[in-house]
């Protein structure tokens, strides 16, 4: 069998497979759930501040294809999420990835550092949330200068943790990004975010379906542009990355590790294949590393001739 | 499951009054859902709500729906043509076999998934000990409907004894179960009914199957919201309808529930 633990940040990973934030993560039960199912380590939903509601309902409809979402990011805030860290830490199971989130610049700084004071193994800043402060309400992800500064926000108050930043796939040229969070001090990325937004209608009330009408696109179509995405992060910065972005099998995982990922994220697989998809991709990938006498999937990371 | 999760609109076909604030809406459709499974029924422009199955028949959808807050207050302005859409049905279902004698519980609107029960199961032979409990005579649903199946004995409690026994439902069950032998017992209703109703089964030694509502928001196991602790599994999925056995393994069974972001709501605030 196939060596699948990998080492990203300092931290061990059982095998490369990781929730991606937003997906079950609800409560520290549904975590450790997910590691019984296979994950190697676990994202949590983005933490807010405060209490940060979502938005109305239908906010997650599928096709074969994609998944779209416009759940809004609803979270009961810093304090519940001390409480269930506490409680995942009773007998940790894998890694945990808190994923954090603001509307504005200062805020980052604030809970970035009283998540880093928890017993968590790496903070992960999603970014693609919409800057309040910016005329134009752009996320922090699609403004070269603000995902800098807010990675030196971060960086600053994170004194105990490694810090990677959540890039969106919504702009004109990621590694611009990616360049000015690494300049900021970033010490990886998750990549990527969902893409969009998109929009469908249903045909007999002529309406949009998604009561926020928009929303981001994820799943299996979008898994060639994430491929992209971390391959030209990766020959630009040589910074560790969770690929994240339509991984569904083990063969789509072991692609973006060739392509420069180390972690692989995965979220609307778990509609696709089951809560238990961690472990089908897991075997899928063992069993490939068998075939192919590859001894430890650690040798396949930014392996692909681009 | 089905790979395609978006509604299917279909306009209203007929809606019935049960009480003041429960109503039935039809529609001219059949997903093959089966008792104890639910929907997610889109009110365009309102909302999306989980709702279980109150009958579907192969020519018709019955949603049987109680206003209590914004989407189901809007929904009881509903008239008949007005499109909504439909997904699922979603999670687990009542299982009843050949010839066996069934009570069923029901509080409030937790009756009309039970009559939906009660329905298949008098097809196929069982005996039914239908027992419905509510505030007064005026708050019962599905009389007229549960007299007409073959097969079912109706037993009634009332909190003010306008009609039947003066007092819970549970206590009418245990009667029951005296006097007949029970091979299932299952209830849809309030959780604190629903665990009383598993208490008494399990002394009595009768297989209980409770109906768990959580919040919902996929209905198809990707969001999240409806887990329960400690076990971490999702109502949507591996639910609604569990083994009480199960169910008395939560921490949250009969105590409290999560709300739309995750904050735990208790069902008899401290
Ligand atoms: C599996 C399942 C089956 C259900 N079947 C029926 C049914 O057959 N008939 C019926 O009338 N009702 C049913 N419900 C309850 C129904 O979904 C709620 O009454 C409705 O969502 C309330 O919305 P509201 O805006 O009117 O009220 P609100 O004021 O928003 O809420 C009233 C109560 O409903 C709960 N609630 C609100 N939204 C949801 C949600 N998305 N999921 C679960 N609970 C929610 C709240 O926590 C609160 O306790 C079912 C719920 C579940 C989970
Ligand atoms: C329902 C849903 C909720 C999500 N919520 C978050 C979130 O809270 N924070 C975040 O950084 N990403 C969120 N995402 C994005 C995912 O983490 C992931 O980056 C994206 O979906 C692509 O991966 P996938 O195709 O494997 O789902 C969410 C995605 C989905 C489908
Ligand atoms: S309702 Fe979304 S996981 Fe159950």
């Amino acid at each position: 069998m196939a060596n699948l633990q990998v080492k990203y940040l300092g931290t061990e990973f059982e095998n490369p497979t990781v929730l991606a934030s937003g997906v079950l993560g609800v409560t520290a039960a549904t975590w450790k759930s997910v590691v019984n199912s296979g994950a190697g380590g676990i994202t949590t939903k983005s933490i807010w501040l405060n209490e940060h509601q979502g938005h109305p309902n239908p906010t997650i409809i599928t096709t074969e294809n994609w998944m779209m979402n416009a759940v809004g990011l609803p979270d009961a805030g810093l304090e519940k999420a001390k409480e269930e860290i506490a409680l995942y830490s009773e007998n940790k199971p894998a890694p945990l990835i808190a994923s954090i989130v603001a509307g504005k610049k200062d805020e980052f700084a604030v809970i970035a550092e009283e998540v880093d004071k928890l017993d968590v193994d790496i903070l992960e800043v999603n970014i693609s949330c919409p800057n309040v402060e910016d005329e134009l309400g752009l996320p922090f992800a699609c403004v070269a200068l603000d995902a800098k500064s807010v990675t030196e926000d971060v960086k600053k108050v994170a004194k105990n943790k490694p810090v990677i930043i959540k890039l969106s796939p919504n702009v004109t040229n990621v590694v611009e990004i990616a360049n000015a969070c690494a300049e900021g001090g970033a010490d990886g990325f998750c990549l990527i975010n969902t893409l969009g937004p998109g929009l469908a209608i249903n045909l007999e009330t002529r309406m949009p379906i998604l009561a926020n009408k928009v929303g981001g696109i994820s799943g299996p179509a979008i898994k060639p542009l994430a491929v992209k995405i971390v391959s030209d992060v990766y020959q630009a910065t040589k910074l560790p990355i969770i690929g994240t972005g339509g991984i569904t099998t083990g063969a789509d995982a072991l692609e973006i590790m060739m392509a420069g990922a180390t972690l692989v994220g995965i979220g609307t697989a778990v509609f696709y294949r089951g809560a238990d998809v961690f472990r089908k991709v897991s075997k899928e990938m063992s069993d490939w590393c068998d075939k192919e006498g590859v001894k430890s999937v650690e040798e396949l990371i930014g392996t692909a001739k681009v | 499951m089905n790979k395609e999760q978006l509604p299917i609109v279909v306009p209203i076909a007929k809606i019935e009054d049960e009480n003041e604030i429960v109503k039935n809406f039809y529609f001219d459709i059949s997903i093959g859902a089966k008792p104890g499974q639910f929907v997610m029924l889109w009110m365009p422009g309102v909302d999306e709500k989980p709702i279980s199955v109150a009958l579907d028949d192969g020519k018709q959808l019955v949603l049987t729906i109680c206003s209590r807050g914004k989407a189901t207050q809007e929904m009881a302005k509903m008239k008949v043509g007005d499109k909504l859409g439909i997904r699922g049905p979603f999670g687990t279902h009542f299982l009843t076999n050949e010839g066996e004698t069934l009570a069923l519980v029901g509080g409030g609107y937790g009756a009309a998934p039970l009559y939906f029960v009660a329905y298949e199961a008098a097809k196929q032979g069982c005996k039914i000990e239908f027992i419905e409990g509510a505030r007064s005579e005026k708050h019962l649903v599905y009389m007229e409907k549960l007299k007409a199946l073959e097969n079912t004995n109706i037993h009634i409690s009332t909190d003010d004894g306008s009609v039947g026994h003066k007092g819970y439902n549970t206590e009418v069950l245990k009667k029951v179960l005296e006097d007949t032998k029970v091979d299932k017992i299952m209830t849809c209703g309030p959780e604190i009914m629903m665990q009383k109703v598993g208490e008494i089964g399990e002394e009595a030694g009768v297989n209980t199957f409770v109906s768990i509502e959580r919040y919902m928001k996929c209905g198809f196991g990707v969001c999240g919201q409806c887990v329960v602790d400690p076990l971490g599994i999702r109502t949507c999925v591996s639910g609604p309808v569990m083994n009480y056995k199960v169910a008395k393994m939560f921490d949250d069974f009969g105590q409290y529930h999560r709300d739309s972001v995750g904050k735990k709501e208790y069902f008899n605030p401290k």
